[in-house]
């Protein structure tokens, strides 16, 4: 497939509104300002254009929810927290290629009748923050940004909102809260974001790969848009790839590329020419695969068939020699350190899981601890408010179900087979 | 007593302008004052509280939900090395126990001579890229000992 989203990233100086423009930006602008707001919403619609951050929720339903309440100023958000371990996905919108995520934004924000936007970034990118500032300097100083953009009744307003490292605060709820100055912990739903989000006002929260198909779906169509992929997840998406492969890094295919290109035609194969033993395939998050679903396709339906998710396109690779109780311990480990707090299954259940796993790799394991970690994940699972829970219960449970044998080897030796150990933080 | 100077108080200011809700400045301030303090103490953040006009209570609150704000004291260059899934495939245990070794300090703490801090860190967004890591804003990826011996020896 020919790179859509990634086609600039390896332009000079791609950052630059006068590059950017000579290659071809802010077009969809144009085009978008000669239609009606609701004919541009329509086009997104029909593309089938899903939420791109994990949850895939169709963006056009998500904008129509927040066009129909007749209360304003609107706010649009581009979510660019990407914290989901394994994800680095959006770094070319938000350190590269900025402008083109500017340019989603605007023409998404035209459609929803949106007048504010936020781009709440990591804090972890630096770089990012530096970036996307000089370009929406100059997207304003272009008229691009700001009071009646190119002449038109529309104004858009756009301030990059740094947060601080917070797994958590890339939930839409949470970011919002913490976008208002607030601990960023989720809120109860209802009321939804479409009602009272932002300042409780009518909020659409896109992740920022999701508005950056915004523009070219209004520049070449819907119909093409949507030919590109399968028919329930159609369009580009960009693969982040990591682990042991020889070749990880970020890769654009359609969507519906298989778990077997990815890793041995984009990825290289495995390392060393060693066997894979598994894969976590969309984000620490999503529960982990064997090599007999190699042939499934990487897209939404295949994904949950599978009983896993596609989440953001995370693909994390383990060869053979992999310590499959340590990498669910690291991964505990995360879970335990980004959970807010607020709901008790999550907040105790990812630490007393901590704690079994750390003990099982450090050679003190029971059999009885497999009951028990599988007990406190059902007490987890749907007894939590936000997916930060969810997530947590995942690498455990399908662990146990494809892997168990490695838990039972580390109980039976008395240490972890690999000679690893679970560090204690301080 | 600690005041901000003036250059971060205007850009407190000018950032406020940007939200319809003087509170989504927290954030910001708290940033702009550890860019100026080096770290944020418990006065440091009152400062910050004051300056954005919420109670203090507040601002120490949302300081210490995040772990990028510093809340004790840090070295001269800061590293936060990633141990997360993806770089922990990679190596990056190895990686955290040379630098330990190498600087003779355990994670989470500083070198007596006030030269480095060594924290890890959850995903920095660098997994195809592993064991990455950051000093002082710029990354580091596909580390290796010999590598990290590189850098450090610069620093």
């Amino acid at each position: 497939m020919d790179r859509i989203l990634l086609k600039n990233v390896d332009v000079p100086n791609i950052h630059d509104i006068d590059v950017y423009m000579a290659h071809g930006g802010y077009i969809s602008l144009d085009k978008a300002f000669a239609m009606d707001p609701k004919d541009v919403l329509e086009e997104v619609k029909r593309s089938g254009l899903r939420g791109r951050g994990g949850a895939w929720f169709p963006a056009g339903m998500k904008w129509q929810f927040c066009v129909e309440v007749p209360k304003f100023p609107k706010y649009l958000i581009a979510n660019a927290d990407e914290g989901e371990p394994g994800t680095f996905k959006d770094r070319p919108f938000l350190e590269t290629d900025p402008h083109q995520l500017i340019e989603g934004m605007i023409v998404s924000a035209y459609a929803i009748g949106a007048s504010g936007g936020y781009i709440y970034l990591r804090g972890e990118y630096p770089d990012g923050y530096r970036t996307l500032n000089t370009a929406i300097k100059q997207a304003y100083d272009r008229n691009l940004l700001g009071k009646n953009i190119k002449g038109t009744d529309f104004s858009f307003d756009l301030t990059v909102h740094r947060g601080a490292g917070a797994y958590i605060c890339g939930e839409a709820s949470a970011l919002i809260e913490s976008l208002e100055g607030k601990r960023g912990q989720f809120r109860v739903r209802p009321p939804y974001m479409a009602t009272h989000g932002a300042f409780a006002m009518p909020t659409v929260v896109n992740n920022v790969e999701t508005l950056v198909n915004v523009s070219h779906i209004i520049n070449h169509g819907a119909d093409w848009w949507g030919s590109i992929g399968t028919k329930e997840s159609p369009g580009p998406k960009v693969f982040g790839i990591s682990g042991h492969l020889n070749r990880p890094g970020l890769y654009e295919e359609a969507m519906g590329v298989t778990l077997r290109e990815l890793i041995y035609e984009r990825g290289g194969g495995i390392r060393g020419g060693k066997k894979l033993k598994g894969v976590i395939p969309g984000g620490v998050s999503t529960s982990m695969l064997t090599p007999d679903f190699l042939d499934m396709k990487m897209d939404v339906k295949s994904l949950q068939d599978a009983g896993s998710a596609i989440g953001s396109g995370a693909l994390m690779v383990m060869d053979e020699d992999t310590c499959i109780v340590h990498i669910v311990w690291r991964a505990m480990a995360f879970f335990q350190h980004e959970s807010c707090g607020r709901c008790t299954p999550c907040r105790e259940g990812t630490d007393w899981m901590l704690q079994i796993l750390a003990r099982m790799e450090n050679g003190g394991g029971r059999m009885e601890d497999l009951d028990i970690l599988a007990d406190v994940c059902h007490t987890i699972h749907h007894n939590c408010f936000c997916p930060l829970g969810e997530g947590a219960v995942m690498p455990v449970l399908s662990s146990l179900k494809y892997f168990r044998h490695e838990y039972e080897e580390h109980i039976k030796a008395g240490k972890c087979p690999k000679g690893l150990r679970a560090r204690v933080r301080h | 007593m600690i005041k901000l100077s003036d250059k971060t108080i205007a850009a407190i200011e000018e950032n406020a302008t940007r939200y319809p809700d003087r509170n989504s400045v927290l954030m910001f301030g708290l940033w702009k004052a550890q860019e100026e303090l080096g770290h944020l103490s418990p006065e440091a953040i009152e400062a910050v509280a004051e300056a954005v006009r919420v109670p203090r209570a507040k601002a120490q609150g949302v300081a210490t939900y995040h772990s990028l704000y510093w809340k004790k004291p840090v070295g001269e260059n800061v590293i936060m090395l990633c141990t997360n899934v993806a770089c922990t495939l990679m190596g990056a245990e190895t990686i955290l126990e040379h630098i330990e070794n190498r600087l003779g300090i355990k994670e989470g703490h500083t070198t007596p001579d006030g030269k480095f801090t060594l924290q890890e860190v959850e995903c920095i967004g660098s997994c195809g890229y592993g064991p990455a890591m950051v000093i002082n804003e710029t990354f580091y990826f596909d580390l290796t000992i010999n590598k990290i011996d590189d850098i450090l020896a610069k620093l």
